[in-house]
């Protein structure tokens, strides 16, 4: 089952960003969000919406699923936006109450917005177009050169991928055992805070008990067919860049010089006047 | 307690990229004192569409009406639903978390608000109605076998006295006496205490000899509710979806073809024997 192998953020498409190697969605996503903090300037985020648009319709996922990431901070942009538009000082625009809006708050405040909205847009296009399997891996091999420093980087992989792999079979487990005792009258529901937790004993027990007796079958099957750790491991799909990747390389290259040569010489807040 | 749906619909996971529509257009009379065969291909909807009659699940569209009361009206009583219409579920591993099988079974009545005393007593009554005596009382309900586990999860929910009792299926994974054990058991049960059971199964075999009707599920939609020899009569039909009618039909039915004058109602093998000794005498 689909829903067996991916953790709720993976969106299944055919595009080019779901068959670029993970290694290269996962540095052009932290180049990305280093960009919007480096460069800030009105001319370099022109820049990055269109960058970012077109990451988007290339992507092919459609676009309500990139924006749900944006719900969860909400609350988070709300208060930083307030913030920065109320205690930045500068030249006044508007008083409110005992509150001065300045230039420079609205300023700080539509940057930050943008920032934050750009990153967590950002960081959903890579979950979104790459299993998180393909994720580890690439992190795995792009991390592969911290062994030198006894990092073991590969059995971190695995621990992350097998977690990973886990989560969504233990969230069905759990919906499952919590009906199977709500049909014995069980309440998740109601009561106090001490009366919750114990009714949480019914779901937690056999939850535990099934979490265990699948790591032991885990590992006595990883064991059955020889896995002995890192060292010495071949690949099925060993991940090599290919041309599309290496253009993809160029591509974010290109970009980032682009940011930072519009957030030098082209100051449309100059023009603008602030 | 009567039950009925009325054009269910189930989506999984709607308005995602993973929607799975999972039943479709349900319209099934479920009455009283009936033992009734749940039958369908591992996906085609069986599960999901049990757990909408005690309400675990909530339709996507159309309704549900319990002794004529629709169960999704504001303010119906689910809880009471769940106690009436009691739900044992595919793997008893989801359910047993107690220290010992007879507080296990008791936590069912006790969620009902009964006293000591009743509680007790129920339980010691659905343990002795699932054949399990004194000594397993104080067992670890962990070290007991596959099949002793269903047995202690179907004395769980027996012991809260439901008038619908519903089995998904309680047979797997058994070897063939205790499933012939268990599912003699449930029989009995239903005689008497009259209550409806409704038994899920993907085994055509399994419930030929127990039931009298059969609803056969495919790709979430009702294939056909009737009385077990009229369902059969599809055998073919039943081959394309998956499944098989009973051994006993592709006899009586090999043997009709070949020109011999036998009925090919028959479902189970007492039956069928009868039959063919009725044939050979003519
Ligand atoms: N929790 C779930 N989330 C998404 N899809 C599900 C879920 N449970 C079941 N399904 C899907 O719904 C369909 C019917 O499943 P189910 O009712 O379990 O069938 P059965 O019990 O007959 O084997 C299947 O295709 C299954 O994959
Ligand atoms: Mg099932």
């Amino acid at each position: 089952m689909l829903r067996d192998i991916t953790l709720g953020q993976y969106y299944p498409a055919s595009s080019v960003l779901h068959r670029l190697d993970p290694r290269v969605k996962l540095v052009a996503t932290l180049a990305f969000i280093v960009s919007l903090f480096a460069f800030g300037s009105v001319s370099s985020y022109f820049v990055a919406t269109i960058a970012l648009a077109v990451v988007i319709k290339l992507s092919r996922v459609p676009f309500r699923f990139i924006t749900k990431g944006l719900k969860a901070i909400f609350i988070l942009m709300l208060i930083t936006v307030i913030f920065n538009l109320f205690l930045t000082p500068g030249t006044p625009v508007l008083e409110v109450w005992k509150f001065t809006i300045t230039m420079e708050g609205i300023r700080t405040a539509a940057f930050m917005a943008i920032r934050l909205i750009y990153l967590i847009m950002g960081s959903s296009i890579m979950t979104l177009t790459t299993t998180p399997n393909d994720l580890t891996d690439g992190m795995e091999k792009g991390l592969g050169f911290l062994k030198v420093f006894h990092v073991p980087v590969h059995e971190i992989a695995m621990m992350m991928s097998i977690a990973l792999r886990f989560i969504p079979i233990l969230m069905d487990e759990t919906d499952k055992i919590m009906k199977a005792q709500m049909a014995r009258g069980a309440d998740f529901e109601s009561g106090n805070l001490i009366q919750k937790a114990k009714n949480m004993v019914p779901l937690l027990v056999p939850l535990f008990i099934s979490a265990f007796r699948r790591a032991n079958d885990l590992a006595m099957a990883m064991e059955a067919r020889g896995y002995h750790g890192g060292e010495g491991r071949t690949k099925m799909h060993p991940l090599e860049y290919k041309k599309t990747d290496k253009t993809a390389y160029v591509i974010l290259l290109m970009y980032l010089l682009l940011m930072f040569l519009t957030s030098r010489y082209v100051k449309i807040e100059t023009w603008l006047g602030f | 307690m009567v039950l009925k749906t009325e054009h269910l619909n189930y989506i999984y996971g709607a308005g995602t990229a993973f929607e799975k529509q999972a039943l479709k257009d349900i319209n099934l009379d479920i009455p009283e004192n009936q033992f009734i065969g749940i039958i369908g291909h591992t996906g085609s909807g069986k599960s999901t569409l049990i757990q909408h009659l005690n309400g675990l699940i909530r339709a996507t569209s159309g309704a549900i009406y319990a002794d004529g009361k629709n169960i999704y009206e504001d303010g119906y009583d689910k809880k009471t639903l769940r106690s009436k219409v009691g739900l044992v579920f595919q793997y008893p591993e989801h359910q047993l978390f107690e220290t010992d099988v007879f507080s296990d079974v008791c936590f069912g009545p006790k969620n009902l608000g009964l006293c000591t005393e009743e509680i007790e007593e129920r339980a010691r009554e659905a343990l002795s109605q699932v054949g399990l005596d004194h000594s397993y009382y104080r067992k670890s309900p962990f070290e007991l076998s596959g099949g002793q586990k269903r047995r202690v999860a179907i004395a769980g929910i027996l012991a809260m006295h439901p008038d619908v009792l519903i089995l998904d299926e309680p047979t797997a994974g058994l070897d063939p006496r205790g499933r012939d054990e268990i599912l003699d058991q449930i029989e009995k049960l239903q005689k008497e205490q009259k209550i409806t059971v409704l038994l899920v199964s993907h085994s055509m075999e399994d419930v030929a000899n127990y039931v009298k009707r059969i609803i056969v599920m495919n790709k979430g939609q009702v294939l056909y509710d009737d009385v077990p020899s009229r369902v059969f009569e599809h055998y073919q039909e039943l081959e394309t979806v998956g499944l098989a009618a009973p051994q006993v039909t592709y006899v009586t039915q090999t043997l009709k073809s070949q020109g011999w004058d036998i009925d090919t109602s028959v479902t189970t093998i007492e039956e069928a024997k009868q039959a063919i000794l009725k044939a050979l005498n003519k």
